[in-house]
């Protein structure tokens, strides 16, 4: 009993750091940006007044703030519909096949994750440029005249963000299932096949019912990702006002001294990906197979 | 024993990183004197005992001489014993603006308006601060004149630095820039062409051009628009009509003057090089007055800090910078550079404000102007433009020699409400999708005057 006792306190003084750390520095900032939300105040001032939901009842006739959100919910179906298949193809392309250099292929599909925004957006600015720029080179070689697209204006901007953001999490979450993957017995592999199943079949049948539990924790993981990191894309490529996103609706609030304002349109998007989380999670759930 | 150890441990961890949370200023009340930013409580300090504390981004000035802020403060500390502490950085906002919003302020901040995060406007549009009127009445420190009778005619009648139109400073004028249209001197030379000083040169001049496959004109980002807008609208309708405008009068945006205004901007989207808006973002805005350089474009808004910005990127051969006003609408009409100038400020809540108003004093003193020089900046201080050795520099700031009338001034300030857009979303930014047609001229012109009207309502 004693020993017991003992054994609490020194659990407790070990959370204690974690739990204080985490109530100071997300808890209470998360609750103060709901009640910041209910004032009007600048981000510098220090007298607020109190205008109730009124924020919120402008946020929602606010047609810049309805097309963010519309371009946000853009870039999250795309990109992770377009992220997971290329990432679960190759994850299982890179462990199910013979392929030479197999970890020099995986190496190199991870580097862009490493890569700082600022390097992606100056590597993509350099392909994107419309004046022999890569992309348009290539496409004036194949096509034999002068290709001059412009990938930063609308409205090929979408296409232009999207595929930056899928190359930069494609790697991430090839690893992940990559080693979820090579975790699945070969012996299930070898009787399908004696079965007749092809590749695809076992794909289809084998290997994504098996992995199918670090797909969803991985899926719920990306959403919220891309939220933020479709801002940061935004933010360092694209023009300002050209393709406002959730967040960048928010900082530009901000910027324009109606910090209650962007309060307001942060309660919406945490709780819109809070949601949408809670819905994917609820969407996905299946039966948990083992092997 | 153990127990205890674990205890000792655990303790020393919660208190290492609350440490961390600190921060080494001196407190600062909460309650800062922000509904009077004139009678902010200041202890004058003793001599030689203070340090004040300068918060200045970096600049182009910086990059030219990153050693101007640290001899600035060694200079004002010889002169008046005042220590100074620089935080420098290009982001400033980034670095100064969280323990601002906890109640620490640096002493003097030199931060123009017109950046992307908006920093200065909204410190005038919540009234923080500090006023710099009897600046204006002091003594240079180390000279006999009074700083007001340094500063050239005109920067202290601007709504840049009298944000509230009630005769009282609050933002000393900084570094000044004329701003105009550059173009490849070089390139006219060779062709034989003229400098258009009416628009209708100017068309003429784009039909021409465009039959070698040169556009007649581009712009790094919609942010280039604003001097280019501000000289525009007082070369069509003189300083009245600009003053109206800038202070959103009613049916101004009706009157043949904005229309003018409209149509200019509107076919010179038409006559604009069509890769620009691609390229008009923070990341790429330099190629596009590369585009300049690449003989791929004659005209550019920009300022003289250009040709600083641009000194290492590659040029056509026998490229020569060139900057001319923004054209007469008439033939023999008058022709406007705007005169783009930085500011400097004190919040209402700095800590030694009297010593903070010595050093914005001591910045347009003789010797700072020499240290400043070095950098290539420009105090607005009677004089100062000959100081500078920079031959192109040099060339930019006599633009107003030759009759050309110098631009000043900017849109009113206004109180920020929600879902009303900023100057430079409503006004400017638009100019991307008139270049690339997806939006109208109609749309852009019924945005101006949707927002102008709120834009009133709410004026500071």
């Amino acid at each position: 009993m004693e020993k017991r006792k003992g054994m609490g306190g020194f659990i407790t003084l070990c959370l204690a750091p974690a739990v204080i750390l985490f109530t100071i520095f997300m808890v209470i900032p998360t609750l103060n940006v709901f009640r910041m939300s209910l004032f009007e105040r600048g981000a510098y001032s220090p007298t607020e007044t109190f205008v109730g939901f009124n924020n919120f009842k402008i946020l929602f006739s606010d047609p810049k703030f309805i097309t963010s959100m519309q371009n946000t919910i853009l870039l999250i179906v795309v990109v992770t519909v377009v992220t997971f298949a290329f990432a679960l193809t190759f994850a299982a392309v890179l462990t199910k096949e013979k392929i030479k250099g197999q970890n020099f292929f995986r190496v190199i599909f991870y580097i862009p994750n490493i890569l700082s925004i600022v390097v992606i957006a100056g590597i993509f600015s350099a392909i994107y440029k419309p004046e022999n720029g890569m992309l348009n080179s290539i496409l004036s070689m194949i096509s034999g005249k002068t290709v001059m697209l412009l990938w930063k204006d609308q409205p090929l901007v979408v296409i232009s963000v999207i595929i930056a953001m899928v190359w930069q999490a494609i790697g991430y979450y090839m690893v992940m299932y990559m080693a979820s993957m090579s975790s699945v017995p070969m012996s299930l592999y070898e009787s399908a096949s004696l079965d007749g199943a092809g590749r695809i079949t076992q794909f289809f049948q084998i290997t994504i019912p098996l992995v199918w539990t670090n797909i969803r924790t991985t899926l719920t993981f990306f959403i919220i990702s891309t939220i933020n990191m479709a801002f940061l894309f935004v933010k360092s490529m694209v023009a300002k006002g050209m393709l406002d996103v959730g967040l960048s609706f928010m900082y530009n609030q901000k910027d324009a001294g109606l910090y209650g304002y962007s309060m307001a349109a942060g309660v919406v998007i945490f709780l819109f990906s809070f949601l949408l989380s809670a819905f994917v999670n609820r969407a996905t759930k299946r039966e948990p197979l083992e092997f | 024993m153990k127990k205890f150890l674990a205890l000792i441990l655990a303790l020393s961890m919660v208190f290492a990183l609350a440490a961390c949370g600190e921060s080494k200023a001196p407190e600062q009340p909460a309650e800062a004197p922000a509904e009077t930013p004139a009678d902010a409580p200041a202890e004058a300090p003793a001599e030689g005992s203070a340090t004040i504390q300068v918060a200045a981004v970096s600049t182009a000035f910086t990059d030219n001489y990153p050693e101007m802020w640290t001899e600035i403060a060694a200079a004002f500390e010889a002169e008046t014993g005042v220590k100074v502490e620089l935080i420098e950085d290009k982001n400033l906002e980034d670095v100064i603006g969280p323990s601002m919003q906890g109640g620490e302020y640096p002493d003097v901040v030199y931060l123009p308006v017109g950046r992307p995060a908006a920093l200065t406007e909204q410190f005038v549009k919540d009234n923080l601060l500090a006023d710099l009127s009897d600046v204006m009445e002091m003594t240079v420190p180390g000279e006999t004149q009074k700083v007001s009778e340094k500063i050239a005619d005109g920067f202290l009648d601007t709504s840049l630095t009298n944000p509230y139109s009630d005769g009282k400073t609050y933002l000393a004028p900084m570094f000044y820039d004329p701003c105009g249209l550059f173009y490849n001197a070089g390139l006219f030379e060779e062709k034989g062409w003229e400098v258009p000083t009416t628009w209708d040169e100017m068309w003429e001049l784009g039909d021409k051009a465009k039959a070698e496959g040169i556009s007649l004109f581009t712009y790094p980002t919609t942010g280039y628009f604003d001097a280019f807008l501000y000289s525009l609208m007082y070369a069509v309708g003189g300083p009245e009509f600009f003053d109206k405008a800038t202070h959103y009068e009613e049916g101004i945006w009706d009157t043949p003057e904005a229309k003018t205004c409209f149509d200019i901007i509107a076919k010179l989207a038409t006559y604009t090089n069509p890769v620009t808006p691609a390229q008009a973002n923070d990341q790429d805005f330099k190629q596009n007055q590369q585009l300049v350089l690449d003989n791929k474009a004659l005209f550019m808004p920009n300022g003289s800090w250009i040709a600083g910005e641009m000194a290492d990127s590659p040029r056509a051969d026998g490229f020569k910078w060139g900057m001319t006003a923004i054209p007469a609408v008439k033939e023999g009409g008058d022709r406007y550079s705007f005169c783009w100038f930085q500011q400097s400020w004190i919040p209402a809540g700095a800590e030694n404000v009297e010593a903070a108003k010595q050093f914005v004093a001591f910045l347009y003193s003789d010797k700072a102007q020499e240290i400043f020089t070095k950098g290539g900046a420009v105090q607005p201080i009677i004089g100062a433009a000959e100081t500078v050795d920079d031959a192109e520099k040099k060339e930019f700031l006599a633009i107003y020699d030759d009759g050309v009338k110098p631009a000043m001034g900017g849109f009113a300030s206004y109180k920020a409400v929600a879902g009303l857009g900023s100057v430079r979303e409503v006004f400017l930014d638009p100019v991307n999708g008139l270049v690339s047609g997806n939006v109208t001229v109609e749309e852009w012109v019924n945005g101006i005057k949707e927002a102008s009207t709120q834009m009133l309502a709410n004026l500071q």
